[in-house]
């Protein structure tokens, strides 16, 4: 691959933002037919690096060459009238088109100015089966899950002929099977010439789909390997630019904390507690200082069953006792009431609320609990924010700063930060590592961990195995919307037995 | 320097400072001192542009959650036909206790019909336009009812004064729209009420799901803009001594909509400014003014506001100013290469 030029050439790539260096001097190259892995923390630069680009935002200094001339792009279409896709992270097309006309919208098949609406669902249908998927392309795009839409985004890109490819952690919606098929994709595309520029936070999918990387660390290039040259561990380390032992510890201090925690009392039981269509009724009860763990495959029910305890969607069987009294959560400010908090997975759109200040952001629930008549001194929100930026080590440090420039760890950081000063008693946190770099993972684990020591239940829900196996005193397994399992973690209980948990749903 | 021309106000009120210095020259009287109170063509702006500040305000408070209220106009009128029906009724007409009473109870009814407007939008679920669509259209009907489609007449001089009258120097229509201005600052900048509002307008969702009561808030502002509305009507009314349910306000809900924008608060909500709207209503009223004050013709008034218009929101739009002020900045040493198709 040495010999052959590269396809895309980026030298001494500069950008600024006001306050900020977001990329000084970066080099990085992709050659045809190879899957490139762009890798580094949050804030790293990675998406900065994407987005001039895709012609987001101008470069300050450097160059860009593509198939070895210099190129200046200067907008979304222009960057696709070069040979540059790019499907992002969090799926940007219009639900409520079809199928269709989300893969040619703005490039219609047209004749004498009219759509051509019979050759338009043809191509797309064509398109989709390139890709092993037999959707109907007339139905609007809201009738089919995330991973669907991720993969129509993806068609759309691959359309317009494109020589470099960018996907931006495709994956992070997407269950196993369909991770797989988006890979059989991406080698077919790679085996027709494309260079595709890969980002994700999976360590095991980079090494598994990647021929390359390139990392990033605050702003500036670290290096350029070929995958089999460096070991997983060395790359983390790479990443962060430290070494992590404090993270192998956390486990072995989740198993001893577990008795402990078995003879707690209970903060919150729910009885038969179910949403027709969501999560069938269940049991569950959570103590003082646990931590729960909810496993199961995407769709599986894990975030309708968080949001109920929260009273976030409203149950229409069972009931909630808190402190052993039933209680009638009709809505989050009941549950709030009762010192749940509930930080949402879509973080988003259900999160933070981006035009305000990171301040604001921080003390929302703590503000909405109190009522608008007593408002928080100006004083002590300065006092509680400077605190938990720098517990959190929210970067940048700076409270006044609208909340949506911050990177997406940082934004969780914010959104732990809102519902920690309300000091609950249960905290139920919904993938809050989804997204987000090695780093920040870290610090969020180690902070549920501290938490739970201090006697905060958690309730705890990811997609990923490790992570809850790590955490969690107890594991609820869920399958097709139903708990299936509830699991003591003890040292014999590991991803294994969990898999066949999920795959199975046998109770044992 | 920098700061100031970068500031969002500062295109808008250097535009008031204009108008304001060509009615300083073209009018005979602009400010003195005349039968103890002041007078000239500045206190007519103020006292003028009472009603569609105190509007523009509830507007802000309603455009910051994300909604919007067509119905102003016709709260208004249906304020001001109570209150003038109530007072033609009175044996004397003069009687301040009874004036003020009806003043309350035509606020009351104001009061109720935002409530009516913000239950449709935040309990029934309906989108803010057509719901208040539903009064702007029915309230013109239900005012010319209470006037039995009559202009109702009236001779009371408390009721004069709201619009008429001068107390300690000043208008009273313009004291009262300060009022109602320090009033709103203090209800959403002392409490936490300006924070939820804006949070309500940038996010429902995550407003919820942060324990924000979000109806109770909506109802609320609409509920305001119902109170502020009524005694614009009131003003309205009091300025031309009768209830004419027809014209009363009409169009108004346009106006407010624009002082808003003018003032900065962006119509998808979020983020307001109180000021901002003050100050684009002044604007409204200071141009009404001055296209009288030049002598523009008035087939020509329309046409000369909307370029007024225009030009406020290019120079609010970071869009253009970029485009506009970009051209003498240093370009980047990156030369522009035409990109290969």
């Amino acid at each position: 691959m040495g010999e052959q030029s590269p396809v895309l050439e980026m030298t001494g790539i500069r950008k600024v933002f006001p306050g900020v260096v977001a990329l000084d001097g970066v080099d990085f190259r992709l050659f045809p037919g190879e899957v490139h892995a762009l890798m580094g923390e949050n804030g790293a630069g990675k998406s900065t690096l994407i987005k001039t680009l895709t012609g987001v935002y101008e470069i300050d200094g450097g160059d860009i060459k593509l198939g070895g001339r210099p190129v200046r792009i200067s907008g979304p279409l222009q960057a696709q009238q070069a040979g540059v896709s790019t499907v992002y992270q969090e799926v940007n097309l219009c639900t409520n088109l079809s199928v269709a006309e989300n893969i040619f919208i703005g490039r219609e098949p047209r004749r004498f100015g009219k759509i051509q609406w019979g050759k338009m669902r043809q191509r797309a249908a064509e398109l989709l089966a390139r890709l092993d998927l037999d959707l109907d392309v007339s139905a609007p795009l809201s009738s089919f899950s995330l991973a669907i839409q991720q993969m129509v985004a993806i068609a759309r890109a691959i359309d317009v002929d494109a020589r470099v490819l960018i996907l931006d952690e495709p994956t992070s919606s997407l269950d196993s099977a369909e991770v797989e098929q988006l890979f059989r994709v991406m080698r077919r595309l790679k085996e027709s010439g494309v260079a595709i520029l890969f980002v994700s936070h999976f360590l095991d999918q980079i090494y598994e789909i990647s021929d390359r990387l390139t990392i990033l660390r605050n702003g500036r290039l670290i290096s350029e390997h070929r995958i089999e040259e460096l070991s997983q561990v060395q790359l983390v380390e790479k990443m962060i630019g430290k070494e992590l032992a404090a993270l192998e510890d956390l486990e072995d201090k989740a198993q001893s904390n577990r008795e402990r925690a078995a003879e707690a009392k209970p903060v919150l039981e729910a009885k038969g507690l179910g949403r027709a269509g969501a999560i069938a009724p269940y049991d569950l009860t959570i103590h003082e200082g646990e931590v729960v763990g909810l496993a199961g495959l995407l769709g599986s029910g894990r975030t309708e069953l968080a949001r109920l305890l929260f009273g976030a969607d409203k149950a229409d069987s069972g009931e909630v006792l808190v402190d052993g009294k039933r209680i009638n959560l009709r809505d989050p400010q009941v549950a709030m009431k009762h010192r749940i908090a509930f930080s949402s997975e879509n973080r988003r759109t259900e999160g933070i609320i981006g035009e305000l200040s990171v301040r604001e952001n921080i003390i929302l629930a703590l503000q909405a609990a109190r009522g608008w008549t007593r408002p928080i001194p100006r004083k002590k929100q300065d006092e509680i924010v400077d605190k938990y930026i720098k517990a959190l080590q929210i970067r940048p440090a700076d409270p006044e700063r609208p909340v949506r420039n911050l990177s997406g760890g940082n934004q969780q950081k914010v959104l732990l930060a809102r519902w920690l000063i309300t000091e609950p008693r249960l905290l139920i946190i919904d993938e809050p590592t989804r997204g987000i770099d090695v780093g920040a993972k870290a610090e969020i684990q180690r902070l549920v961990a501290e938490l739970s020591d201090g006697g905060m239940a958690v309730l705890f829900v990811s997609a990923e195995l490790e992570e809850v196996l790590r955490l969690s005193h107890k594991i609820a397994v869920l399958r097709d919307r139903r708990l299936v399992e509830e699991l003591e973690n003890t040292a014999d209980v590991d991803a294994d037995r969990i898999m066949q948990t999920i795959a199975s749903g046998a109770t044992s | 320097m920098t700061t100031i021309l970068k500031h969002r106000l500062f295109w808008p009120s250097l535009i008031l400072v204009v108008m304001l210095g060509v009615n300083a020259f073209t009018s005979q009287q602009f400010v003195t001192i005349q039968d103890g109170h002041l007078f000239g063509t500045l206190i007519d702006i103020l006292r003028g542009s009472a009603p569609l500040i105190l509007v523009a305000l509830g507007m802000t408070l309603v455009i910051a959650t994300g909604g919007i209220d067509l119905s102003v106009g016709s709260v208004m009128a249906i304020s001001g036909a109570v209150a003038c029906l109530l007072i033609s009724d009175l044996g004397n007409q003069n009687s301040i206790g009874s004036v003020l009473l009806i003043i309350g109870v035509a606020i009351l009814v104001s009061l109720a019909l935002g409530l009516w407007n913000g239950a449709l939008v935040a309990i029934v679920g309906i989108q803010p336009i057509i719901a208040t669509l539903i009064l702007m259209v029915a309230g013109r009907g239900v005012a010319q009812l209470i006037t039995d489609g009559q202009i109702i007449n009236v001779r009371s001089d408390p009721y004069s004064t709201l619009a008429s009258g001068f107390f300690l120097t000043m208008p009273v229509a313009f004291l009262i729209a300060a009022g109602a201005v320090a009033l709103t600052v203090l209800l959403t900048r002392k409490t936490a009420l300006g924070l939820l509002l804006e949070s309500v307008g940038g996010s429902p969702t995550a407003s919820r799901l942060a324990g924000i009561g979000a109806r109770r808030i909506t109802v609320m502002v609409y509920v305001v803009l119902g109170g502020f509305a009524g005694l614009a009507g009131l003003i309205a009314s009091a300025d031309i001594k009768s209830a004419d349910s027809i014209s009363a306000g009409n169009l108004i809900e346009l106006d407010a909509i624009l002082a808003v924008v003018i003032g900065g608060t962006a119509l998808i909500g979020g983020r307001f400014s109180i000021i901002g709207t003050v100050l684009g209503a002044i604007i409204i009223q200071t141009l009404r003014v001055t296209v009288v004050a030049v002598g523009i013709p008035p087939e020509a008034n329309l046409l000369f506001k909307s370029v007024v218009v225009v030009a406020l929101c290019l120079s609010q739009s970071p869009d253009f100013r970029a485009k506009v002020f970009g051209r003498f900045k240093s370009r980047p040493a990156v030369e522009k290469v035409g990109v290969p198709a």
